[in-house]
């Protein structure tokens, strides 16, 4: 009975592969093995900052991450100073001041990422009418999560002869409908990485799918790291009290 | 009025006459005689009642970082999340928590359907058990919709909207129940409001539900009632110790999902935040709500569907007569026990064309499979109630288990 009981539990730790219960029949994405997967998955910095510079050089111009703070950046790996100085390239209305003016500053590690758009109108105006979202919780928003990005992004190919594309749309096979208004964002060696990796279109991907599943799951490291330890105590605990429970039933019968 | 004597010296004494709690833990939780061949089904009745205060601790916590309105309940909700310290885990546990606590009470109430908890004298509180589900029903629903993300927005729009298909005050009925002419701050903040208040109401509900479990004592596998003390064990530390031990693997399966897959079993567009311009291609609520829908959806008249739906709950509440066979147990009624697991089965299937689109081939299993759902209570049970011959009952719980040890009875002995 209790190797029964061990395999239910094996069975249904393993079923959590499939990230979602909605995501069942997504079949059509090929699926990725990302260094966040699983109970000892943690994000791999490295690419969280490579991930942050294709995000600030690529979609930035289109998508904010609006529930991001500047400090959060720490998490993948900068200084205080370099939080600083990567804050104050942005500009944030403030105010009112001691006259009642609003006025424009440079923004603190405390502020939150400012988006390109002023409002949801101007977005839609700059892009054909189309809505670019919020990045921070795309990763979770959508079936699939990271490989669904990963896709997507990949998912451009050549428009097949008899498809009807509408004006500004791009074709891309992962897209609900075929037809997206983004554009392509990302190609081979759009991006020339600080740390010197080299910048195929899959690796950029790679890196920016990471840097948004980050956004959309800050507290994925440490959520993991308390919960192996949280599980390994119930198991032991788990296996005392049914030795326990076992001893003061033995003479029931 | 008599003073209630007791065993007690001292301090203990003095209090207890006053005050009975000694006595009281003791008649209702230490001494109390309970059934010595209880299944681990039988956990699932404390662990309900565990889950409910962890959903009153985490929601507590969560409701003093969290605003009720429109226009900030999602950002509060993802504030929570990355600002708040452990603000990710409390609000993981709550979600998941919910889940667990569907999980547990259908089993619970699975266990009552198969060993027939629900018969004389345990009619009441087994009611009081559907008036839970009921209550349970409400306080998500109106949960669900506090993070204001896509499905929340959305899925509250279609479920209150059912109300407009009663005839002539359903739009009325509509209309106070958002508090407005449509979903918006108004509903979310009377949602709010409710979700505080039903789990209160719930434990009120739990405190009469155990009230009458203690008149009669739990029912058991063999479903027969205790005819000595040789059929029962102290609660205290038989079953302590046996729900502890249940508690431990509840625990495993239950932060397992809160910390290595907390959004397993949540929609992805909840992460959306509500737009009342932009409808999700397939608006579909929460797993645990899906049979119902699947009914609700299963007839092309709306009336009759909502109808239908809210006939899927009521009707547990009169099953103690519509199931009025002497025997309780399953395992000594060879027919129910059939019809049972189909209907268990059938549960299942209801739950998944709940969340397929209402098209196609579909339409035509949630039609068959509504119809067994009501089938089954309205024409199976009474019918097996007339006809069905049990199997020969053990004369009691003690020498059951005494003749399980030495033969393999009790199931070669049909009865007449
Ligand atoms: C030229 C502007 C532009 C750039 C640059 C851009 N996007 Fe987009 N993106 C859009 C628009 C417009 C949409 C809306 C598409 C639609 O509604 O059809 C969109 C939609 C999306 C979506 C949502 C798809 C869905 O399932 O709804 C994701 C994810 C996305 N972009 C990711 C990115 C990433 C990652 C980058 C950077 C590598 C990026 N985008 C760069 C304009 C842009
Ligand atoms: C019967 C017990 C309860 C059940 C079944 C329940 C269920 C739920 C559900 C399903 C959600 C949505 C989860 C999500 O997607 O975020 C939720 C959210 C919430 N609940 Fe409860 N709840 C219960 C008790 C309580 C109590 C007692 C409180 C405190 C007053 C509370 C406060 C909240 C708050 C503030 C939220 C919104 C925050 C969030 O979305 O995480 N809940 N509840």
């Amino acid at each position: 009975m209790k190797i029964g009981f061990i395999k239910y539990i094996l069975i249904f730790f393993l079923s959590f592969h499939s990230i979602n219960l909605y995501s069942a029949g997504k079949a059509d994405l090929v699926e990725q093995k990302w260094p966040f997967d699983g109970f000892f998955g943690r994000f791999d910095q490295s690419s969280l900052q490579r991930g942050f510079q294709v995000y600030r050089e690529v979609c930035a111009g289109c998508h904010g991450i609006r529930l991001v703070s500047f400090r959060d950046l720490a998490a993948l790996g900068y200084t205080n100073d370099d939080i600083k100085s990567i804050a104050s390239e942005y500009e944030i209305e403030d105010g009112p001041n001691d006259e009642g003016e609003m006025f424009t500053r440079f923004a603190k590690p405390s502020d939150k990422f400012v988006g390109p758009y002023r409002n949801k109108n101007e977005a839609r105006a700059s892009n054909n009418g189309s809505y670019p979202p919020d990045l921070s919780l795309i990763v979770k928003a959508r079936a699939g999560g990271a490989d669904y990005l990963y896709n997507l992004l990949n998912g451009y190919k050549e428009v097949p002869e008899n498809f009807r594309l509408n004006d500004g749309m791009y074709y891309n096979t992962i897209y609900p409908g075929k037809q997206i208004a983004m554009p392509q964002p990302i190609y081979d060696d759009m991006v020339e990485y600080e740390d010197n990796t080299p910048a195929s279109q899959d690796q950029i991907i790679r890196d920016v799918t990471s840097f948004l599943a980050w956004t959309a799951e800050p507290e994925l490291d440490e959520r993991k790291s308390i919960g192996v330890r949280v599980l390994l105590f119930l198991f032991l605990l788990t296996l005392m009290l049914y030795a326990v429970k076992r001893k003061i039933w033995r003479d029931v019968e | 009025m008599q003073v209630k004597s007791n065993n007690y010296t001292g301090v203990k004494k003095w209090v207890d006459e006053r005050l009975p709690v000694f006595s009281f833990v003791e008649d209702n939780l230490t001494n109390y005689p309970t059934p010595k061949n209880l299944s681990y089904f039988w956990n699932f009745g404390s662990l309900a009642g565990i889950t409910l205060v962890i959903m009153i601790v985490t929601g507590i916590l969560l409701a003093m970082q969290y605003t009720a309105n429109s226009d900030l309940a999602f950002d509060s909700v993802e504030r929570i999340m990355r600002d708040v310290n452990n603000g990710w885990l409390l609000r993981y546990l709550h979600m998941n928590g919910a889940h667990m606590f569907f999980i547990v009470v259908y089993i619970h109430i699975f266990r009552g359907l198969y060993y027939g908890s629900y018969k004389s004298p345990r009619e009441i509180l087994w009611m009081l058990g559907v008036t839970i589900l009921l209550l349970m029903m409400a306080t998500a629903f109106m949960g669900y919709v506090l993070p204001w993300g896509q499905m929340s927005f959305w899925g509250a729009t279609v479920i209150t909207n059912l109300f407009s298909a009663f005839p002539i005050i359903g739009e009325s009925i509509v209309t106070f129940l958002w508090g407005g002419f449509s979903v918006d701050n108004p509903t979310l903040s009377r949602f709010f409001v409710l979700h505080y208040l039903l789990p209160f109401a719930i434990v009120g509900v739990v405190v009469l539900h155990i009230v009458a479990l203690h008149m009669h004592g739990s029912n058991n596998p063999l479903g027969i009632d205790v005819k000595s003390d040789g059929d029962t064990i102290p609660f205290h530390p038989y079953y302590t110790v046996k729900d502890y031990y249940g508690l431990g693997v509840f625990l495993i399966f239950y932060l397992g999902l809160v910390f290595f897959a907390p959004n397993f079993l949540g929609h992805p567009d909840n992460y959306i935040p509500a737009d009342p311009l932009v409808t999700p291609a397939h608006i579909v609520p929460e797993w645990y709500f899906l049979p119902f829908y699947a009914i609700l959806r299963a007839v092309p008249d709306k009336l009759m569907g909502v109808l239908l739906m809210f006939s899927a709950v009521a009707v547990l509440f009169i099953l103690p007569w519509l199931d009025t066979h002497k025997v309780r147990s399953s395992q000594f009624r060879p027919y129910y026990k059939q019809f049972f697991w189909l209907f268990f089965v059938n549960c299942f299937v209801l739950g998944w064309v709940g969340a397929m689109p209402a098209e196609g081939i579909y339409v035509t299993i949630s039609r068959i499979a509504t119809a067994y759902y009501f089938i089954f209570f309205l024409v199976i049970m009474p019918l097996l109630s007339k006809f069905e011959k049990g199997r020969v009952l053990p004369s009691s719980i003690a020498s059951s288990v005494l003749s399980d040890k030495f033969e393999s009875a009790p199931d070669q002995s049909f009865a007449k």
